[in-house]
C-alpha cells in the first residue's frame, strides 16, 4: 500500500539487513545483468595480481541496487521521484549489508505530497559503504 | 554511455531484479503487477544501468576478436608476462578503463577510475516494451586533494527518453580518477 503523508513523521525510520555474506557469484550475476564485466568485479586474478586489490569487490551500482529495495518496499512500487547515492567505501565478498532509511522532510509540491529520505548502508563492521537520499510521492 | 536503442525486455528486468536480490513480484509477475497501482511489470530503480548492454562500444564487456584486459593465460590479456602478485600499495596501474559512472567512456587512465556517485531522477516507471535511448552530456569537473594524491571528479548527465521522445529517467553520474588502487572510494 502506498504511504500516506498523514501516517509519516520526520524521523520515522526503517532498517533491514539486505544481504548476508555477499558472494562473488552475486557480483558476477550483477555483472551479467548490468553488462558491466569489469574484471575488478569479476576476475580475482586480475583484481589481485594486476590491480593490486585484496580481492574482487562489488560494483557500487550493485550496492545501490540492493539498497533500493529498502526504499521501494517502504514507499511502494513506482513511487520514487529521485534516488541518489555516494559510494563511500568498497563492498567486498563476505560482507553483510544493512540499510537504514529515515524521513527527513515532508512537503507539499505542485505535483502533490512528497517525502524525503536519507539512506545509509553499512557493512558488518559498522562502516558506512553507501550514503544517499531519495524522494517519493506519497498520498495525502 | 550514449545508446541509440535500449529495448526494455521482461526477462532482462527479471534478471536484474534477481541480481540485486529483490524478489518483489512487480518485477516479474504480470498478473500480480496488474493488481498494483503501477498496473504492469516495471523495472527496478537502478535498471537503466543495464543500457550498457546496448552500447556497441561499451569498454567493460569482452568482445570477440579483441584483447580483453582481464585474466586468461596471463593475469591480464594486455600483457604476455605473468604478473607477480602485487601488494595493494604497488599497483600495476594502467589497465583499468574508466567506469560507466565516468561516462567519458573508454579512456584507459594511468590509475583507477571509480564510480563515486550516482543519482536518478524518475519521470515515469519503465515497463517491458519501452524502447529507450540515452544521450550523454558532460557536467561539472572538479579536483580534490586526497590522502594519496589528487582526485579528479567528472560528472556526466544521461537522459533516457522513450520512443516518443519523452524523458523517462535522468541519471547523474560522478566518476573519480585516482593515482592508484583505492580502498576508500568504491566502484
Amino acid at each position: 500500500m502506498p504511504l500516506k503523508m498523514s501516517d509519516l513523521s520526520v524521523g520515522d525510520s526503517r532498517q533491514e539487513t539486505l544481504v548476508e555474506d555477499l558472494t562473488r557469484t552475486q557480483i558476477v550475476q550483477y555483472a551479467g545483468a548490468s553488462g558491466d564485466y569489469n574484471p575488478l568485479h569479476t576476475d580475482e586474478v586480475f583484481a589481485t595480481q594486476v590491480a593490486g586489490y585484496p580481492s574482487v569487490f562489488a560494483h557500487g551500482m550493485l550496492t545501490m541496487g540492493i539498497t533500493a529495495r529498502l526504499l521501494t518496499d517502504w514507499v511502494g512500487d513506482g513511487r520514487l521521484l529521485r534516488y541518489g547515492a555516494r559510494f563511500v567505501k568498497q563492498v567486498w565478498p563476505g560482507d553483510t549489508l544493512s540499510a537504514r532509511a529515515e524521513v527527513t522532510a515532508l512537503r507539499d509540491t505542485d505535483e502533490g505530497p512528497v517525502a524525503d529520505f536519507k539512506v545509509e548502508t553499512t557493512n558488518q563492521h559498522g562502516d558506512v559503504v553507501l550514503a544517499g537520499s531519495a524522494s517519493a510521492r506519497v498520498d495525502r | 554511455m550514449a545508446v541509440d536503442e535500449f529495448p526494455v525486455e521482461k526477462g532482462a528486468i527479471l534478471m536484474f531484479a534477481r541480481a540485486v536480490g529483490d524478489t518483489n513480484p512487480v518485477y516479474y509477475d504480470e498478473s500480480y503487477a496488474q493488481r498494483t497501482e503501477v498496473g504492469s511489470v516495471i523495472a527496478p530503480p537502478t535498471f537503466v544501468q543495464s543500457s550498457a548492454q546496448f552500447d556497441p562500444d561499451y569498454p567493460l564487456r569482452p568482445k570477440p576478436g579483441q584483447k580483453w584486459f582481464g585474466s586468461g593465460r596471463t593475469p591480464s590479456g594486455l600483457s604476455e608476462a605473468p604478473a607477480a602478485p602485487a601488494s595493494p600499495s604497488q599497483s600495476a596501474a594502467g589497465n583499468q578503463p574508466s567506469d560507466p559512472g565516468d561516462a567519458s567512456g573508454s579512456a584507459r587512465s594511468m590509475g583507477s577510475s571509480l564510480h563515486a556517485e550516482q543519482e536518478f531522477t524518475y519521470h515515469r516507471p519503465i515497463r517491458p516494451g519501452d524502447v529507450l535511448s540515452a544521450t550523454v552530456s558532460a557536467g561539472k569537473r572538479w579536483d580534490k586533494q586526497g590522502r594519496s594524491g589528487r582526485l579528479e571528479f567528472a560528472e556526466t548527465i544521461t537522459e533516457y527518453r522513450d520512443q516518443d521522445g519523452h524523458l523517462v529517467v535522468t541519471a547523474r553520474g560522478v566518476g573519480v580518477r585516482t593515482a592508484g588502487p583505492v580502498t576508500k572510494g568504491s566502484n
